[in-house]
């Protein structure tokens, strides 16, 4: 049962041929447009790589770098095959290439659709790779001595200050970590002492957060320490303010950036992935109408294009099959050499 | 004597023709990134404008996009120059044109050139409205409640973190002004009402500075307060801490901003200089080839491209006759009769004069 047959007339074969052509040439450039996607989204990931406990999230981009570098192979050929389908002569050496062709190229187009498929689906990872980067990243802080870890405060501070957020959930978080370093606190100090000695871990915790949560809208001078005590600042309410530092949380913050990101690539995407896919479809038609002509004198006689000989399922079966062969033969072969093995013990 | 002359022959003459064509193009296409770089700048201007008390440096970015719009349309002019120049019936159209032509590519260039100059002369005039700026922005930074004033704030907020820079020349501009507005100092507090009266104008004065000082590249936690008082914080000594505010002043940051800014600009418009000269001169080639060309017989033939006529003196000297005797023919005599219709009058007499002698004798 052919699937979707259609009749093909000389001059539609050679329109179809022309615009065909046009289209691979598009899709190339749409190709390059994914791989520069990919790559741009790849850099916005290893800014911020510092807050980021794993890297589960790189797959996205690696697919959509490869698929890119891919779609450029597969549409040079696809308008190299349309240059040579009306030339009678010049065809038919394309015949063995076609089938391997088709099939990498469905499997690099649904690669495709799978990346941005993946770029939804892998938003809770991004999560929580990125809760348990802030987590450190606030909790080191202070170590602005060790070797490893220096650079954690610059890092927190600007990511706070970019992206207008304080703290992974929110400001509170600060409330929990000793943020500022033991070698500026004077332990002779009552304040200090009285400090450390109120919970079980001898911390310096304060309520108090660090300058780059402050907010610049605010119509006050900033106000990071001593937040929840309504007396130390005049005309101050800590359920009520605010504007003074940033409320949102970092993680939320950065999720969005990413996820708003990632939308706007996977719109370009999968509009590119309906190009990719026309141009394949146009590009079956095109072979086999041109596969009809073949052997006969009269080139311009009308014949029929279609997408399938057989059935989906058949198709799918054929191509599979060879691939089954493969690592049935390899599992039949042994089964010959354990029969060959067996057979000379068997005969006295 | 003429200048600079060259044989062309009909060969010669096609491919002078296109390769100008192809040079025009180009040419336009320069116009068009000189109109992007005069945008370029003059929004990157804008964006700081609340510091800056005038606007003399945008004269740069000005005659920037002037000049890209100008020589867009002037080099497509001189695209359909060279289509027409091969063309013997369709040249002479342009004979009239091609003169003014010449004078506004000239002028072109030397606008182009005034920029570059302009952009290092106006340096010390951008410092000047950008310190007033500044200064009263640091003034005006407390009154977040007054109209036409409340964003002034965020704008040096913004500018300090972003520029990495604190105050006008340096930090301590921030101690001699008061930056915390009296609807958040507590009046009744001996601290408060100490600090008004240490001083005639009754400012609240503090030697601290606003949190967007704050320099994320510190070890230590910011200290914004207290910056003096070195006993105000443990292990601290005011004249050696040198990572916990921003250093430079934020004039200085801008000024290096926009200078850098206008410097890169410089290679560009020095070589879109050099190919509106390389247009000119071509157009001028061809424009004298063709018509020499076109006044022999065969219009094959070779003929001669030059760049002046006679050398540049006697040129010179000429227009100047020219110009002198267009005011001349403009000018009216005090008595009413225009001056040439006495110089007429004084040829006749002559030939009067010269006339008569003969009856007398």
């Amino acid at each position: 049962m052919v699937v979707m047959k259609m009749k093909f007339p000389f001059q539609k074969r050679v329109k179809l041929a022309q615009g065909l052509w046009l289209l691979s040439w598009c899709a190339t450039v749409a190709g390059a447009t994914t791989f520069t996607l990919g790559c741009l989204l790849k850099t916005e990931l290893l800014r911020r790589a510092e807050v980021m406990d794993n890297a589960d999230i790189h797959i996205v981009p690696n697919t959509l770098m490869i698929v890119g570098l891919a779609s450029l192979g597969i549409n040079y050929f696809a308008s190299k095959i349309c240059q040579d389908a009306l030339d009678a002569g010049r065809f038919p050496r394309w015949k063995n290439f076609l089938k391997p062709y088709f099939a990498v190229s469905c499997f690099f187009t649904v690669l495709m659709l799978l990346s941005v498929i993946m770029s939804y689906a892998m938003k809770g990872s991004l999560e929580s790779s990125l809760k348990a980067g802030l987590r450190n990243g606030i909790r080191f802080y202070k170590d602005t001595d060790t070797p490893g870890r220096c650079f954690q405060k610059q890092n927190i501070d600007r990511l706070q200050m970019d992206f207008e957020c304080c703290g992974n959930n929110d400001f509170r978080d600060w409330f929990e970590v000793q943020w500022i370093s033991n070698r500026y606190l004077d332990f002779s100090s009552k304040e200090v002492k009285d400090r450390v000695k109120s919970n079980v871990d001898g911390r310096y915790l304060v309520d108090g957060v660090p300058f780059s949560c402050c907010n610049p809208r605010s119509p006050r001078p900033c106000m990071q320490y001593q937040l929840t005590n309504n007396s130390a600042h005049y005309n101050y309410d800590y359920l009520t303010e605010e504007l003074n530092i940033y409320l949102r949380g970092c993680r939320e913050a950065l999720v969005h950036y990413y996820m708003g990101l990632m939308n706007t690539i996977g719109a370009g995407v999968l509009s590119i992935f309906i190009l990719q896919g026309s141009v394949l479809v146009s590009l079956r038609f095109l072979q086999t109408a041109m596969e009809a002509v073949a052997g006969k004198e009269n080139t311009e006689i009308e014949t029929e294009g279609y997408l399938l000989e057989k059935g989906v399922k058949d198709t799918i079966m054929e191509y599979l099959d060879p691939v089954l062969k493969f690592f049935l033969l390899k599992n039949g072969g042994k089964v010959e050499e354990g029969d060959a093995a067996e057979k000379p013990p068997a005969v006295p | 004597m003429v200048l600079l002359k060259m044989k062309f022959n009909q060969q010669r003459r096609v491919r002078l023709a296109q390769g100008l064509w192809l040079l025009s193009w180009l040419a336009v296409m320069c116009g068009a990134f000189i109109f992007c770089l005069g945008v370029y700048l003059k929004t990157e201007l804008l964006r700081r404008d609340e510091v800056m008390e005038n606007t003399e440096i945008h004269v740069v970015p000005n005659i920037l996009m002037m000049v890209g719009l100008a020589s867009i349309g002037t080099n497509w002019v001189a695209t359909r120059v060279c289509q027409d120049s091969l063309d013997a019936s369709r040249f002479p159209r342009w004979k009239v044109l091609l003169l003014a032509w010449f004078v506004v590519a000239a002028l072109l260039c030397c606008l182009l050139l005034a920029v570059v100059v302009l952009s290092y002369v106006l340096q010390g005039r951008l410092e000047e409205s950008l310190k007033v700026g500044l200064r009263n922005g640091i003034r005006f930074y407390k009154d977040t409640d007054v109209p036409g004033r409340c964003f002034q704030k965020e704008t040096i907020d913004r500018l300090q973190m972003e520029f990495r820079c604190c105050g006008n020349n340096n930090f301590k501009d921030w101690f001699e002004v008061q930056w915390v507005s009296g609807r958040f100092l507590d009046y009744t507090a001996q601290e408060v009402k100490d600090r008004i009266r240490s001083n005639v104008d009754g400012r609240y004065l503090l030697d601290g500075v606003p949190f967007s000082c704050c320099n994320p590249a510190s070890p230590r936690p910011c200290l914004q307060y207290h910056l003096t008082d070195n006993r105000a914080h443990f292990n601290y000594d005011y004249l050696s801490e040198d990572l916990n505010l921003y250093s430079r002043g934020c004039r200085q940051a801008l000024t290096d901003y926009y200078m850098g800014l206008m410097n890169s600009t410089g290679p560009g418009v020095l070589s879109v200089i050099l190919i509106q000269i390389s247009v000119m001169l071509s157009l001028r080639y061809l424009q004298t080839a063709v018509e020499g060309a076109m006044a022999l017989e065969d219009p094959e033939g070779d003929s001669e491209g030059y760049i002046l006529e006679k050398g540049v003196k006697e040129t010179f000297e000429e227009v100047k006759v020219k110009v002198l005797t267009m005011m001349k023919l403009a000018q009216v005599d005090p008595e009413g009769v225009p001056v040439d219709a006495e110089a007429e009058k004084a040829a006749d007499t002559t030939a009067e004069k010269a006339a008569s002698p003969t009856p007398a004798s």
